[in-house]
């Protein structure tokens, strides 16, 4: 009986502390504002990014070259996005408020890769400019 | 007999938590974290220990099943050194450090008869069951400490980003390994096949967890914990 309610009771505090925790992560990219010339790559300039873009917009990340310091937070959050995605596709015939939930969830880990394409294309263009410089 | 894999979390569990002490040092957040990096640092010897007495007893022997429970047994109550020190960081400007320490040191003494108290009731393999038991309760407690630290940080609206993912990095490993000794308990057939697989990938979380918190948040960084809660729409 005991080891039953220890288990039970754990179980609902996990879920709150994971999902808290990722969304801690998440939560770095919230301040930051997408510029025009992200939105124009993405094709998000009229609309917010939507739960679904996540992957493209992981792969537009992979296209630029690495800052080296958003590696593990990418895949830190690649990881909660894939588990929602599985909760979503779970959920969404038998608890829609759950799916809806984890929508929201997905857009927030989209954001986040929009912010991280964001910033790596700044990364870029400092770098090329950087060249340039060098080179005169 | 152990495998590539496990060998592998075991090196990663290792690495890792020796990394977090080396980032501790080479910023200066040693004596900040101090509790931290002492149960750290106390984790790195165990998991040295256990590859030794695994090389020397073999890993099916008596020698190793008590080394790990009590060596387990003795780094949980580390960790709850760790909490008190989580504590008294969150409640730093109400200046309730004596409180806060009675209370946790009344509470561990609880769990401790507690768990002495059930497995009285069942003497036979007194030793055994009394650390299974022990383990189950003291993680719990775990849970719960760690979880009113949670709801403290909410209600006091801190929004020290470093603090707030060390204590939610607890929670997470907590809940999970209290989880994983209750239904141990519960199902005794699972262990072989899926259980004993959950204690030594909770065991790299609370090391990765922590590195990435170190590496990645400064310790000036802020966030609005109201907005990590999970909320029904």
């Amino acid at each position: 009986m005991i080891a039953a309610l220890i288990c039970v009771i754990s179980l609902a505090a996990f879920l709150q502390f994971f999902v808290s925790y990722c969304r801690s992560i998440l939560a770095s990219s919230r301040k930051f504002e997408l510029s025009d010339r992200v939105r124009e790559v993405t094709g998000i300039a009229d609309h917010d990014v939507a739960a679904d873009d996540f992957n493209r917009l992981l792969q537009l990340v992979r296209l630029c070259p690495e800052r080296g310091d958003d590696r593990s937070e990418l895949r830190a959050v690649g990881t909660y996005y894939n588990l929602l995605a599985v909760v979503n596709r779970v959920s969404r015939p038998m608890v829609p408020a759950l799916a809806s939930w984890t929508d929201q969830e997905r857009q927030s880990c989209s954001y986040f890769a929009a912010v991280a394409l964001d910033r790596r294309i700044s990364y870029s263009r400092d770098l090329f400019t950087q060249q340039i410089s060098d080179r005169l | 007999m152990l495998g590539r894999v496990d060998y592998l979390v075991w090196s990663a569990g290792f690495l890792l938590e020796i990394y977090v002490l080396v980032c501790s040092v080479s910023r200066r957040d040693f004596v900040r974290y101090l509790s931290l990096n002492a149960y750290m640092g106390s984790a790195a010897l165990v998991a040295l220990g256990e590859y030794f007495t695994i090389q020397h007893y073999g890993f099916q022997s008596m020698n190793y099943r008590y080394y790990y429970y009590y060596s387990e047994s003795l780094l949980t109550i580390l960790l709850f050194w760790v909490i008190i020190q989580l504590y008294q960081q969150v409640f730093a400007e109400m200046e309730a450090s004596r409180y806060i320490r009675q209370a946790a040191a009344l509470l561990l003494a609880a769990t401790g008869c507690f768990s002495y108290l059930v497995i009285h009731a069942n003497k036979d393999h007194l030793t055994s069951r009394f650390v299974v038991e022990l383990g189950q309760n003291l993680y719990f407690v775990g849970v719960l400490l760690t979880y009113l630290l949670w709801g403290a940080i909410l209600k006091l609206r801190e929004t020290r980003t470093r603090l707030i993912q060390l204590v939610l990095a607890l929670g997470v490993y907590f809940s999970a390994t209290a989880g994983t000794y209750a239904l141990r308990n519960l199902f005794p057939g699972l262990q072989p096949s899926l259980l004993k697989w959950v204690p030594p990938l909770v065991g790299v979380w609370l090391p990765l967890a922590w590195a990435y918190t170190f590496t990645k948040v400064a310790e000036d960084a802020r966030l609005m914990p109201a907005r990590l809660m999970v909320k029904a729409r």
